[in-house]
């Protein structure tokens, strides 16, 4: 049973790809979806709790995984 | 949905001076901002066809430098080219994405682009040598959007 409904692999791009990335496939899913990202970027951490506050996509949560960040967004 | 604008001036033409521009309005771009950039004097470079935007250390004193070199060498025929490879070569290694494909994503993310009118004619660019999707305007047309928006940079 998985969690998320699509991946994004943001690994090995730096600011500001992840989050552009992530709005791109973000636009593509329906409402009530769940993306995955797995992102190598330190500051990543920090762009995707301002990304989910200023757009309203809720961050479900954020940690960390065998070395690189993942977090997880749902479309709102 | 409350919109709110950024403007972006942006008049240097150097490979280091473009970055922020582009990077702040896709950025803004993806967060819902209205975005739009102004490109003036030596930013007109930043919307030629073919991009070939250059840097050097030289007069660049807080360029981080793999080693220390004499100013002088760095003005030697050759240096800037070297640099300016160098520095690509370390945003690719890196993972920074390259300019054309910021600016590619700026469009995308509808960015509005605008060119100076008079520092086209100055410079005596031509239409045909920038791409596609931008309007020409004079400082005016540029206040229009910026009069009204809640960030403006000068870059």
């Amino acid at each position: 049973m998985s969690d998320f409904d699509q991946e994004l692999d943001a690994s090995g791009l730096n600011c500001p790809l992840p989050i552009l990335r992530a709005k791109k496939t973000l636009n593509s899913m329906d409402s009530g979806q769940v993306l995955r990202i797995v992102a190598t970027d330190p500051g990543s951490v920090k762009d995707f709790e301002a990304f989910a506050n200023q757009t309203g996509n809720p961050l479900l949560d954020s940690g960390e995984e065998g070395g690189k960040f993942v977090f997880r967004i749902q479309k709102s | 949905m409350d919109d709110k604008k950024l403007a972006i001036i942006a008049t240097k033409g150097t490979l280091d001076w473009a970055y922020p521009p582009f990077i702040l309005a896709s950025t803004a771009a993806a967060l819902g901002y209205e975005t739009e950039i102004f490109f003036t004097f030596y930013g007109l470079k930043m919307l030629e066809k073919k991009l070939n935007l250059q840097v050097t250390s030289l007069g660049n004193p807080g360029m981080p430098m793999p080693m220390p070199m004499p100013v002088l060498i760095q003005a030697l025929p050759g240096m800037q080219s070297m640099m300016t490879v160098m520095m690509k070569k370390k945003m690719k290694s890196k993972g920074v994405a390259s300019l054309e494909d910021l600016r590619d994503l700026c469009q995308e993310a509808e960015v509005k682009m605008i060119a100076c009118q008079m520092t086209v004619d100055l410079f005596e660019f031509n239409a045909s040598d920038f791409i596609d999707g931008i309007e020409f305007g004079g400082a005016a047309t540029f206040f229009e959007f910026a009069g009204e928006a809640d960030i403006t940079m000068y870059i």
